[in-house]
């Protein structure tokens, strides 16, 4: 036998250990559905959670000025909301989410199950980046647009939902998708708390075979053949929205 | 009742704490049917005075009647009245992302409750009013400066206003797009619209006003009838400001 062909069934009996033996494979099936469900579920949330952080945050900005002359106990809802709003964002934004999700699971929800615990951590903290989306994305639009719909007798709801927010999709659907990308790859963390995601699997296989290289290498190629295709996905939704410029 | 569609009395609005004053007490009537042009240098607080009418800038003291209501008033609902003022921009500030007679429609369909055949049939009158009706279909950024303005006198028309308030709606224009604007505005002056004009068009003030206003320092310095005004100020502020403008 030469070298090459005993590095090759070296090669070979390495892989089989890792993914055949035992049907490992079905570990990195099962990390990688995980990652999926922490992620998807988690950007679910921070969008609502961003919508409502954008909508205080962008409302004060409106309306703070005349509110704050008429005065009355709306400017101090208000204000109160946006401080509130304003410190989430920074705690948030501020705190490694490593640190967040070991909060969740070993200070704040202790005994639940732990993927949902995952989503909580990683959605509220999504939360924080949506909600800045958001609300650049209604700041870019030129305040000219707000001021014409309000003269026309349009309440504040009204100029938004009818006229500044179609305005922002474009600029603010390629980010959230960019944000979509970044919470998959940050998700790999969530080994942290003795989730099976992806990258928990390659850990767990590196375990039982003492084999670095190859698990690693199959859980970085998983991650990489995602992200390049959702990368994709969102360069063909940019190219549509460019297309619609008028 | 009076015939003044809008009385104000004593109009401040103060930045800082009172170190700005853009308004510093405005007295003025209004009556059906008036053309009030104000002019004054930079900075007067033209432009202050005429959004404070709508209130898209909240003033800081005094009260705004119009049609006999306090809309100063923290009760009153800005928005109802704000439906019978129809405001114009220099920056026209169509909806970008609606076509024209989407523009014009808008309003009047959700907030009139007209019904879209009928809203439709109103803007298209009024853009053959203004040479326009081949243009129904088209988003803003495919017409011209002067194309855009027009619109935008249309579109505030839709909603059957009282009046009209113009801020600078020919200063961002090319100069050889001045003049189809000018010509609508006087169409609508002629026909019996009651508006208030903030313009540096000394030509327009005394062809058309039937006021003028001369503001300086957040004050009513100085106002007459066109002629009186132009051939004889009282002021010398008014005196120095018109040796440079005319
Ligand atoms: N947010 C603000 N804070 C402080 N000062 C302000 C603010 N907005 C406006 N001002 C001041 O109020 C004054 C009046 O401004 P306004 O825009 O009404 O003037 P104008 O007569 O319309 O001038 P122009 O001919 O340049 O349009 C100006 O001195 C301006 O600097
Ligand atoms: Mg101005």
């Amino acid at each position: 036998m030469n070298a090459l062909s005993l590095w090759f069934s070296e090669l070979k009996e390495t892989f089989i250990s890792c993914f055949i033996t035992d049907d490992r494979w079905e570990w990195i099936a099962e990390g990688f559905i995980n990652s999926v469900i922490i992620t998807v579920f988690a950007l679910l949330l921070g969008l609502v959670v961003g919508v409502v952080l954008a909508a205080i945050r962008s409302s004060y900005d409106k309306n703070e000025e005349a509110l704050r002359i008429r005065g009355g106990i709306g400017y101090y809802v208000l204000k109160a909301l946006n401080a509130i709003a304003k410190t989430y964002i920074t705690v948030m934004r501020g705190v490694p989410v490593v640190v967040q999700l070991m909060i969740w699971y070993f200070v704040i929800l202790v005994s639940s199950e732990d993927i949902p615990i995952a989503i909580v951590a990683f959605g509220l903290n999504s939360g924080a980046y949506v909600a800045e989306i958001f609300r650049g994305g209604i700041m870019s639009v030129d305040n000219g647009q707000f001021e014409a719909g309000r003269s026309l007798g349009f309440s504040y709801f009204q100029t938004m939902v009818n006229i500044v927010i179609p305005q922002t999709i474009k600029s603010t659907l390629p980010t959230l998708l960019n944000e979509l990308i970044a919470l998959f790859k940050e998700t790999s963390i969530a080994g942290y708390v003795g989730i099976l995601d992806l990258t928990k699997a390659g850990e767990r296989i590196r375990g039982i075979t003492f084999e670095a290289f190859m698990p690693l290498i199959a859980v970085a190629i998983v991650y990489l053949v995602t992200v390049v295709l959702l990368t994709k996905f969102v360069e063909i939704i940019e190219r549509r929205l460019r297309r619609n410029e008028r | 009742m009076s015939d003044n569609i809008i009385e104000v009395r004593g109009l401040k609005k103060h930045y800082l704490g009172g170190k700005v004053k853009a308004l510093d007490g405005i007295d003025a009537d209004i009556k059906k049917g008036e053309v009030v042009v104000i002019i004054g240098p930079s900075g007067s607080g033209k432009s202050t005075f005429l959004r404070s009418l709508n209130l898209l800038e909240m003033p800081t003291g005094g009260t705004i009647n119009f049609n006999g209501v306090n809309i100063t008033d923290k009760k009153v609902d800005i928005n109802i009245h704000r439906q019978k003022m129809g405001m114009v921009f220099q920056h026209f500030n169509l909806f970008n992302n609606m076509n024209i007679i989407k523009n014009m429609t808008i309003a009047p369909t959700q907030l009139l409750k007209k019904s879209k055949e009928e809203a439709n049939e109103k803007a298209l009158s009024l853009l053959k009013r203004v040479g326009l009706e081949d243009r129904a279909e088209a988003y803003p950024s495919q017409l011209s400066g002067g194309q855009k303005q027009r619109v935008a006198i249309v579109r505030a028309l839709c909603m059957e206003p009282e009046v009209m308030l113009f801020d600078e709606p020919t200063s961002a224009l090319d100069p050889e797009m001045v003049g189809e604007v000018l010509d609508v505005m006087k169409d609508l002056a002629r026909a019996g619209m009651t508006m208030v004009v903030v313009t540096h068009e000394m030509g327009f003030a005394r062809e058309v006003g039937t006021r003028v206003i001369f503001m300086d320092g957040g004050k009513i310095i100085e106002e007459n009838n066109p002629k009186d005004f132009f051939e004889n100020p009282q002021n010398d502020r008014l005196k120095d400001f018109l040796s440079k403008v005319l």
